[in-house]
């Protein structure tokens, strides 16, 4: 009895040991959240974090009570919110828009922290009052609508089309009988592009990888979906290119707490400025590569 | 498939400090749950009027559910009620309380294993309940409990990669952020996952052989 | 206030909850069949003499049984399309529930099997019973009453496990829950429903396999 002893006495040990760093670990932020969640900030604490964006003070006075905006964000999508594991930090265009808010609101963009979230966590955690916004490729729609506030659109999403380099195909109207368009099975793409070029024959993939493959394969001329995706398929190889311009609207807006009228002003006012000092163009041709339209 | 860039340093490294975040969460649900189960398997076995009916519904509840679904419910539901978690300790949580259940079940059938001749010969040689639970039949039912119990482990520690639901930064997260950079990266970097999982789950059951064969 | 439960939900959006729990279903009846029918050849392989089968049979079983399910599912829903060949949430999710669970299903094969004392297998070879009568009549009926339990609790954690689909966006009963959550805004309520739901599944197939185990320990008696 007494090995077996020993052994469970060493592992509570243990046990406590990585509770201690992991308690520790937290309030540390180098590149990976050891204790916490996936956190990546200047300032974190971290267990209980979120803070309360309650009605009675609405989100602008808890941002300004706690001294930092709470993002949610991607980090698994390219251009928007990519967390990179040489440096630790997230990158995308969401992201330096969410600093920028920072920025404009608590003077310091430094002031704040991003929180990952996935389709599924993140209206429960903007409804909970963990995070004070959502800037995370989330398509402004009327379903949504009615359970979170949306500020302006921030980004113009749309459909558009992705050819080979020098490709006959400059835009929907050369999508002709006989031409070959993949698009992603289901998706409002699909639906959209049958409409729009009925004469062409669509081809439907399991998701937009696929389908890049097939396009680079030769078993179709165009491949169509969302413009965000497309420019990361053109980032990732430049033989690629978008051609036509964005044919439907898909607009991305950064989700608020329902209800909150005054942050939304607060956040629509800083997009106006940021449109209008020039700031907002410099950000989108950053990441992706060309003008805003 | 791109093995030279799935394997570059940072990379390699982004996925071990995924998998510390594993180890870091099995062992803390391991320790955790190990307490909890063993103090309801006893209070189940014990057949104390009541009480054990409870802790019987209740561990039979929690064993039957998803293990995802309690996870989710920790992070996402109990804050609509007050108790808020980071993904780190939702996920501590939901673990302990599922293989909790599943360990108060493999404590339980250690505990009926032992021969009732023990336990009578105990009593009437004058030792209490709680003395014989103590000296003669707990002793005997760790025993047996290893090897399931070992067993129970490993699905634990398998079982953290549930809580990329809820963004807890572990291993298969990291795995699939890499699947953002690149998908050519994502064969390359579950191989690496499962080099992982399986060289640690391995040297567990290596363990478990081990102890059982001393303790026998 | 959205702790508040609210069993309306449950009837408001009753041809959601019933979608996923179809699939749900669906997916674990689909799993449980390809991972006995694969079980069974693995199980085959490993008591084979045949050297090659055997180290393969071995190898499958202590590697997938030592990697996360989630894992496996991952190799189906990222690794293959990244070779060029699209799978969606469901297809993937219920094959590499498949190959999961076909692991721990050949293991109880091959254990009740085992489980069949070798001189009986000899004695019966011996009064003249050919190979496949051997099976039938005496290994087979004996192994069953550890392979059948065995495969009825394999049942129950693929019903469990399905929910893996929700992270793979595969239309089960958690991927609908997270819609009508969006649409209701009462986390509480919608996976409290749901729980009851995986309930309904799990629960009289613990008790099924619990009686099934009990018969057959007294019938040994």
């Amino acid at each position: 009895m007494k090995k077996p002893l020993r052994w469970s006495v060493a592992f509570v040990l243990l046990a406590m040991c990585l509770v201690f760093t992991a308690c520790g670990g937290s309030k540390s932020e180098p590149t990976a959240a050891t204790g916490g969640g996936s956190t990546d900030t200047t300032a974190s604490g971290n267990k209980d974090e979120g803070g309360d964006t309650a009605a009675k003070g609405g989100t602008l006075e808890a941002i300004k009570a706690r001294g930092k905006l709470i993002a949610g964000v991607k980090y698994d999508t390219k251009l928007f919110g990519l967390k990179d594991p040489t440096s630790g930090k997230v990158e995308g265009f969401d992201i330096d828009i969410a600093k920028a808010l920072a920025k404009k609101i608590l003077g310091d963009e430094t002031k704040i922290e991003l929180k990952e979230v996935t389709s599924k966590t993140r209206i429960p955690l903007l409804q909970n009052g963990d995070i004070d916004l959502i800037v995370a490729t989330m398509t402004i729609t009327e379903e949504r609508k009615q359970q979170v506030d949306f500020s302006d659109v921030y980004f113009k999403a749309g459909q558009s089309l992705l050819v080979k380099k020098g490709s006959a195909i400059q835009g929907l109207e050369d999508l002709k009988k006989g031409v070959k368009v993949l698009t992603v099975k289901g998706s409002t793409s699909a639906k959209n592009i049958r409409e729009k070029a009925p004469d062409a024959t669509v081809l439907e993939f399991e998701n937009y990888q696929d389908a890049f493959t097939a396009l680079k394969a030769g078993q179709g001329e165009a491949l169509t979906t969302d413009n965000a995706i497309l420019l990361g398929m053109q980032k990732q190889d430049p033989n690629y290119v978008l051609v036509g311009g964005t044919f439907t609207d898909e607009p991305y807006g950064i989700a608020i707490k329902k209800g909150d009228a005054e942050f939304v002003k607060t956040v629509n006012d800083l997009l106006k400025e940021m449109k209008d000092s020039g700031e907002y163009d410099k950000l989108y041709e950053q990441w992706m590569g060309v003008k805003p339209e | 498939m791109d093995f030279i860039g799935a394997y570059s340093l940072p990379n390699v490294k982004f996925l071990l400090e995924g998998f510390l975040v594993t180890i870091e969460v099995a062992v803390l649900s391991i320790v955790f749950s190990f307490v909890l189960g063993t103090v309801l398997g006893t209070l189940r076995y014990a057949k104390i009027p009541v009480l054990s009916r409870i802790v019987a519904a209740i561990v039979d509840i929690i064993r039957n559910l998803p293990l995802l679904l309690i996870i989710f419910f920790m992070y996402i539901v109990l804050p609509q009620l007050g108790i808020k978690m980071s993904p780190f300790w939702a996920t501590v949580v939901g673990l302990t309380l599922f293989e909790g259940a599943m360990i108060s079940e493999i404590v339980r059938g250690g505990l009926n294993s032992v021969d009732r001749g023990q336990i009578e010969a105990a009593r009437s040689s004058g030792l209490s309940y709680m003395q014989t639970l103590r000296h003669i039949i707990l002793p005997q039912a760790l025993r047996r409990m290893v090897p399931p119990l070992v067993s129970q482990f490993i699905s634990l520690l398998k079982d953290t990669s549930l809580a990329v639901i809820i963004s807890l930064p572990e291993l298969m997260h990291n795995v699939q952020i890499l699947q953002g950079h690149s998908p050519n990266y994502v064969i390359p970097a579950l191989i690496f996952a499962a080099a992982l999982y399986f060289i640690v789950n391995y040297i567990l059951s290596i363990i478990a052989r081990r102890l059982e064969a001393k303790t026998l | 206030m959205p702790g508040k439960f609210d069993i309306h939900v449950l009837f408001n959006h009753w041809d959601r909850f019933a979608e996923g729990f179809i699939h749900t279903i669906e997916a674990s009846v689909l799993a449980l069949i390809g991972s006995f029918v694969l079980g069974v050849i693995i199980a085959v392989m490993r008591i084979s003499p045949i050297r090659v089968l055997n180290v393969i049979g071995t190898v499958y079983v202590e590697f997938i049984r030592n990697i996360p399910l989630l894992l496996v599912v991952f190799f189906f829903f990222l690794g293959i399309p990244s070779l060029g060949l699209p799978l969606d949430g469901f297809t993937s999710g219920t094959l590499g529930l498949m190959v999961y669970t076909a692991s721990f299903i050949a293991e109880a094969i091959r254990a009740g099997i085992q489980s069949v004392p070798a001189g009986q297998t000899e004695a019966a070879r011996a009064t003249g019973l050919s190979y496949i009568q051997t099976m039938l009549h005496i290994v087979l009926p004996q192994a069953i009453k550890i392979v059948l339990p065995a495969i009825g609790n394999q049942f129950i954690n693929l019903v469990k496990n399905s929910s893996i689909l929700a992270v793979v966006t595969g239309m089960d009963l958690m991927y609908y829950a997270d819609l009508i959550n969006s649409d209701t805004f009462l986390p509480l309520t919608v996976y409290t429903i749901v729980a009851v739901f995986y309930l309904v599944l799990t629960l009289p197939l613990s008790f099924a396999v619990h009686y099934m185990e009990r018969r057959f320990r007294s019938a040994d008696r």
